[in-house]
């Protein structure tokens, strides 16, 4: 192709689908919605330090939902938390993903039986795309959810009219 | 100072209010006073040139069935001595004067108390829930405590 070793000097076309096009862009710059709830925490900044550095990927933390694509509840959901995320999520622009990491936030982890205050499973209260198990998981997991995330962008359509 | 000469100096100033204590082969040596006149208590020992108690380390709220206790460590930066005082409350009405005009610490430690046990820290300016969400119901490390099926629409059990 000698798009990238020419440095685009002669004018090349590519040829692809809107759809490809489209999904290619979103998918290589997942911007995720930073906040850490527990030790599941220290793991996800963990992946984001330079050892395992997910801005390869092009994930970069943001501080608001309106910026987001990615929601990664990292942690221990408490009843109290869960109409906050709840309502962060709302606040995300569409289309958004949540990527749940850890045991906590899958199904309430340590906290299953006698955890009065936590909730058993965000996906109790928000939609969730990739389950990432663990106590914590490694930050190589984590990427790994996310690159699960990535193929599951690549086969949507935004183009495509949808049945209703 | 020791154990047994802190022990003396209340039981002197204090009499039967020093209800009874513990002083050898525990980690904590402590001593049970009684439950309406630990405001007195607290700010004579952080006060007493001797005692000096002006650390409050940590105060707890214990649920030792059918009785609701409190429990103060305290330390002195003074003369590095420490020393712990336990109240008891009857349950149904658990009255505990606050200690939150002796020690500001005792402010959010109090209200963490009556958030997790239900005590009534009597005299406390602001005496609210500080862990759990406002509207929550009841006080969960009691030990007849019953985890509700739904909070806010949201099912609590596995
Ligand atoms: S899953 Fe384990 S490591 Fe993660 S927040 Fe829960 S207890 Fe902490």
């Amino acid at each position: 192709m000698g798009l990238l070793d020419q440095k685009f000097e002669s004018s090349n076309v590519v040829i692809t689908t809107m759809d490809d096009l489209l999904n290619w862009a979103r998918l290589s710059s997942l911007w995720q919605m930073q906040f850490g709830l527990a030790c599941c925490a220290i793991e996800m900044m963990a992946a984001s330090a330079s050892n395992f550095d997910m801005m390869r990927f092009g994930v970069i933390p943001r501080a608001t939902p309106r910026q987001c694509d990615v929601m990664i509840v990292s942690g221990t959901v408490t009843l109290k938390m869960a109409s906050r995320i709840k309502r962060l999520y709302d606040q995300m622009s569409e289309p958004r993903y949540v990527i749940s990491m850890g045991s906590c936030s899958n199904c309430g982890g340590p906290y299953w039986e006698h955890g009065y205050h936590v909730l058993k499973g965000v996906d109790r209260v928000i939609p969730v795309d990739v389950y990432v198990p663990g106590c914590p998981p490694r930050p190589e997991a984590l990427i790994e959810g996310l690159i699960k995330l990535q193929e599951k962008i690549r086969n949507e359509s935004l183009v495509q009219k949808k049945a209703v | 100072m020791t154990a047994q000469e802190i022990h003396d100096i209340l039981k002197a100033q204090f009499g039967d209010a020093v209800l009874e204590a513990k002083l050898e082969n525990v980690p904590d040596p402590f001593a049970k006073v009684q439950a309406d006149r630990i405001l007195d208590i607290a700010a004579f020992v952080r006060g007493d040139e001797r005692l000096q108690f002006d650390y409050l380390m940590c105060l707890s709220g214990v649920d030792y069935k059918g009785k609701l206790g409190v429990t103060y460590h305290l330390y002195s930066m003074v003369h590095r001595h420490k020393f712990v005082l336990k109240v008891e409350v009857p349950t149904d009405a658990p009255n505990v004067p606050s200690v939150e005009s002796v020690w500001k610490t005792a402010d959010w430690h109090e209200r963490e108390a009556f958030d997790l046990y239900g005590l009534n820290f009597t005299g406390h300016p602001d005496l609210r829930r500080i862990l759990l969400p406002y509207d929550w119901e009841g006080h969960p490390l009691r030990k007849d405590y019953q985890t509700p099926e739904y909070y806010n629409g949201m099912k609590v059990p596995y």
